[in-house]
């Protein structure tokens, strides 16, 4: 079995898991919609700035909820037995494309709660689309990492915010601010693309340091 | 008398430091006159931080490569002297930022607001959250070894995401904090000649001093620590 064989079984593993039970999915959804609709409630009409302050909270709380599950709900006994049939490597990276696709899911429907609740303030939706999932795909990334570091100590939960956060508010405040571009908000010329260029420098990166770093964290 | 050489060199440049700092000429700025003698004391601060941080990141990795406990808590030491070094250059911002930034008209939580939004200030704090919970993580975690490999991975990791975001940020937002265009007093056309002069040998003195205090805590940690390294 070659090892995009052994990374594609173990992400399928993943996605069945999450197929029978669907708690975990739904409990999601339900704490984005109740997110949303609170949030509906409570400002009524919104300007840019807000709305989009508050899209990316809630993007940001929303990953935490998504991503952490994936490497809390392993059990030891479980690692153990992924320990002898696959190599770190294929597992993280399993663990991250599952990540990242759940994360997409969830944006998607993050965004579409969004507008059918909150309005639709943008001046160019498709480049603000575009901008959430370059965010939501990097946010899931980091907190892969995060997940895998915090599920070796206790107090998983609550460990993960605190590590976590430092780390997400700078890449949080550049999404921030690029987004202010779907607003028809000038930036100076080349600003944009150099931000994007840079953000998908740094979610390679982070694949990069997670494949390297993870199988210390695997060893116990 | 060999191996004490740079603990004299750190002394003699601190001295230097002081004297030449306190009493030295400075080009008269409108806006910041005297204080711009911050310089030497409030920005060496901050270079003493990063530099150990980097330190202590170096040892994490080498912790990786080798599994020596000894590295381990030399990483652990000079992150926590670099973590004092922070906190003193917010304390000497702080100072500087009461003479300069506040307005004597309005009380000083009017301007609170204002300076926390400084990208600058952003980025120090977070690198000083990063080590408090790296702190955090190593004591939520009782096994030694595992406590040591789950944070130099995090050490690792948070660094190559930190210190991209410190130079990248403050030149996308805006700031009143000095050196506008990135980062203050690393370019070299940013401080005068008669500065410099001063300005290199402080930071120089003021790394060694952080590299002194933790060679100190590391040689007290490493007592207590005696029965776990020799077993």
């Amino acid at each position: 079995m070659g090892s995009f064989h052994r990374i594609l079984t173990l992400f399928k593993k993943d996605w069945m898991l999450e197929m029978r039970q669907q708690y975990a999915f739904y409990g999601i959804l339900l704490y984005i919609a109740s997110t949303i609709f609170v949030l509906y409630l409570a400002m009524g009409d919104t300007n840019y700035e807000t709305w989009n302050a508050l899209f990316w909270v809630t993007q940001l709380f929303v990953c935490i909820n998504a991503v952490a599950k994936s490497f809390l709900q392993e059990g030891r006994g479980r690692m153990l037995y992924f320990y002898t049939i696959s190599h770190p490597v294929e597992y993280v990276l399993a663990k991250i494309i599952y990540n990242v696709l759940l994360m997409t899911i969830m944006n998607t429907l993050n965004l579409f709660l969004y507008i059918a609740f909150m309005g639709d303030p943008t001046v160019n939706l498709l480049q603000f689309i575009g901008i959430s999932y370059l965010g939501g795909i990097g946010l899931s990334l980091v907190f892969t990492m995060l997940a895998a570091i915090a599920s070796k100590a206790m107090q998983q939960a609550s460990l993960m915010a605190i590590l976590g956060f430092p780390i997400i508010i700078p890449q949080l405040l550049l999404l921030i601010r690029l987004s202010k571009v779907a607003f028809a908000e000038t930036f100076r010329e080349g600003v944009v693309s150099q931000v994007v260029l840079l953000l998908v420098a740094l979610d390679l990166g982070i694949v990069v340091l997670s494949v390297i770093l993870f199988p210390f964290l695997w060893k116990d | 008398m060999n191996r004490s050489w740079w603990k004299i060199l750190c002394v003699v440049l601190l001295i230097f430091t002081v004297i030449a700092g306190l009493l030295g000429p400075v080009p008269a700025l409108r806006q910041l006159q005297e204080t711009i003698r911050n310089l030497y004391f409030h920005v060496c601060m901050w270079f003493a931080m990063m530099i150990l941080f980097t330190i202590s990141v170096v040892h994490s990795i080498k912790y990786l490569r080798s599994l020596d406990l000894n590295r381990d808590i030399r990483a652990h030491q000079y992150a926590s002297t670099g973590v004092f070094m922070g906190l003193l250059g917010y304390a000497t911002g702080a100072i500087w930022a009461s003479y300069t930034w506040a307005d004597p008209n309005n009380p000083a939580y009017a301007s609170f607001g204002s300076i926390v939004r400084e990208p600058k200030l952003i980025g120090a704090a977070m690198a000083l959250l990063i080590y408090a919970a790296y702190f955090v993580l190593r004591s939520s975690i009782t096994d030694i070894d595992k406590k040591a490999r789950v944070s130099a991975v995090y050490n690792i990791f948070a660094y190559a995401m930190l210190f991209p975001s410190i130079w990248i940020i403050p030149r996308l937002l805006p700031s009143l904090h000095p050196g506008q265009e990135g980062n203050p007093a690393l370019n070299f056309n940013d401080i005068d000649a008669r500065m410099r002069m001063v300005f290199y040998p402080a930071v120089l003195g003021w790394t060694l001093l952080g590299v002194w205090i933790t060679t100190l805590k590391i040689r007290l940690s490493l007592l207590k620590e005696k029965k776990w390294l020799n077993a």
